[in-house]
């Protein structure tokens, strides 16, 4: 297949708009979801539910929000970002933080019994826990990673309708695809699809070798 | 918390959750001003549910009755015919009279040519005359006829930066606006729309590009919202622009290269060649006709589509 310079321009921009998002979205998640899963407090239930039900919410109905409140005419109107880069990262992050915050609280969980009680013992402040904690459950929180990046590198409602796919700015892979196959190219649209994969492919190897790693060494 | 009570409450917070969200963004919705993208949303919508439709019940009956007998076909058509509402009106009409059931695909103008060339589609009711004569003198396409016309517009914001209200032709206007790097908003989708503007451009030997020429790669109605947006110009058909309301101004029209002829074609390979023929028969003929040029009048003041049934 040919690769073009507009191709690379698209591509180049997906992986730059998802890996700002999950960036910023693990900054939040992340501490979240370690805080959720260690600590009980009153009302815990409903965060989580919460949580656990915005994991699933629908990438259109975010790009919907998030364009009503960027709208000239919107809330946030005066900034200008809407059909920016910058307000596609907005709606990747809104996608991927509960995801991130979801995920991060079951890894955590899962090791909170074994390691809490010991580094209470052994004097840590509740941060220096916190730390430890997440770094033990880091394989939990790594595919936690691997599950938002793929969602937000292949999610297209939130980006066509925050972004507007304008050529040369913000039309990314997923944008592309669409308006290929609209205009008849279904080959082009094909083609981005395998692209799209392939990086998904390498993403995704990349953290299984890490996981098998951390396997290997978790045996020794 | 154990799993049980786990899922209960899972269960009752969804619930309360999806309440929520409903009333939250039916509110926001409502509140900006009218000219909000949101109440655009829904004007189009309404407007897409033409006065002159059978209320949906009896239609869904009428399918109902004839979905035993009646037959299905494909009709691959651009989106200003279904954004419109255009095709709301006229398909019940047809329904009933012939039980033969219409499915449409609304997409850009390429792609419903190329799901006639693929034979994914039965009929195809499309506008860029360059690629409908291609297409039948490629032998994909048979039974050509002309149906109805509209006019396209330049339309951008109220000031008009460029001075394209006082231009002669559209030819003039277009170069207005390269001249002072106005923001155009192309379709880029190589859509009829998109085409007639390229063919305008090409007319104005000028090769629009530059930070002031973006290309959305969106349909007319999106295209409309980011020209909105971004006080820019945009090249846009009547029938869509009419039903949404926004702070966008015609500014150019009437010109002869604003013109947008619509043709009708079945698909050479089609499996219900009759149905087919039914179709088209419908469209150029004289009850189709005639509501093609009520379709709009007492919504808009005036019809959106002007008949003109001609076989070629």
């Amino acid at each position: 297949m040919i690769i073009t310079p507009e191709v690379w321009e698209v591509v180049w921009l997906s992986l730059k708009v998802t890996t700002t998002a999950i960036l910023l979205g693990s900054l939040i998640g992340i501490p979240l979801g370690a805080f959720l899963g260690l600590y009980s407090f009153p009302g815990k239930g409903l965060a989580v539910v919460l949580i656990y039900t915005c994991m699933g919410l629908p990438p259109v109905l975010v790009g919907v929000v998030v364009y009503l409140l960027l709208s000239r005419y919107g809330p946030l109107g005066s900034l200008g970002l809407l059909f920016t880069p910058e307000a596609m990262v907005i709606a990747q992050v809104v996608l991927v933080t509960p995801i991130l915050a979801g995920l991060s609280m079951s890894a955590v969980q899962s090791k909170e019994r074994a390691y809490w009680e010991t580094a209470k013992s052994l004097g840590a402040s509740p941060a220096q826990m916190v730390l430890t904690i997440v770094k033990e459950a880091r394989k939990g929180i790594w595919s936690g990673v691997a599950a938002a990046y793929g969602r937000a590198i292949s999610e297209v409602g939130a980006v066509m309708l925050v972004g507007g796919n304008i050529e040369h700015h913000t039309r990314v892979m997923t944008t592309a695809i669409i308006l290929e196959t609209r205009m008849g190219n279904f080959t082009s649209g094909l083609q981005l699809g395998v692209v799209l994969l392939f990086i998904s492919f390498l993403f995704n190897s990349f953290l299984v070798m890490g996981v098998l790693q951390q396997l290997k060494s978790g045996r020794r | 918390m154990d799993l049980k009570r786990m899922r209960a409450f899972s269960l009752f917070f969804a619930m309360v959750l999806c309440l929520l969200l409903t009333a939250c963004t039916s509110s926001t919705g409502s509140t900006p001003a009218p000219q909000a993208p949101s109440g655009q949303e829904q004007q189009g919508q309404t407007a897409g549910q033409a006065p002159a439709a059978p209320d949906p019940a009896s239609t869904a009956a009428s399918e109902v009755k004839q979905s035993g007998t009646g037959q299905e076909i494909i009709l691959a058509t651009t989106t200003s015919t279904q954004d419109s509402g255009l095709l709301d009106t006229l398909l019940p009409l047809f329904e009933q009279n012939s039980g033969i059931k219409v499915k449409v695909i609304a997409v850009g103008t390429g792609q419903a040519i190329k799901l006639g060339e693929d034979g994914n589609a039965d009929v195809v009711l499309v506008h860029s005359r360059k690629s409908e004569d291609e297409f039948v003198a490629n032998g994909f396409g048979i039974n050509a006829y002309d149906v109805m016309y509209n006019q396209f517009y330049i339309v951008g914001p109220a000031d008009d930066p460029a001075g394209v209200k006082s231009a002669k032709s559209a030819t003039e206007a277009l170069s207005r606006i390269a001249e002072k790097k106005a923001t155009f908003i192309s379709r880029g989708d190589d859509s009829g729309t998109d085409k007639k503007e390229k063919s305008i451009w090409k007319e104005a030997s000028i090769t629009p590009e530059g930070n002031w020429y973006l290309s959305s790669g969106q349909g007319m109605g999106a295209t409309l919202q980011m020209a909105d947006e971004k006080n820019a110009y945009t090249l846009t058909d009547e029938a869509t622009f009419l039903s949404r309301k926004m702070n966008l101004q015609v500014l150019k029209q009437g010109d002869e290269s604003l013109l947008n002829p619509y043709g009708i074609i079945q698909v050479k390979t089609t499996s219900k060649p009759d149905a087919a023929e039914k179709l088209i028969q419908f469209f150029v003929g004289e009850e189709g006709q005639k509501a093609i040029s009520q379709f709009g009048a007492d919504k808009y003041g005036k019809g959106l589509f002007v008949p003109s049934a001609k076989k070629r």
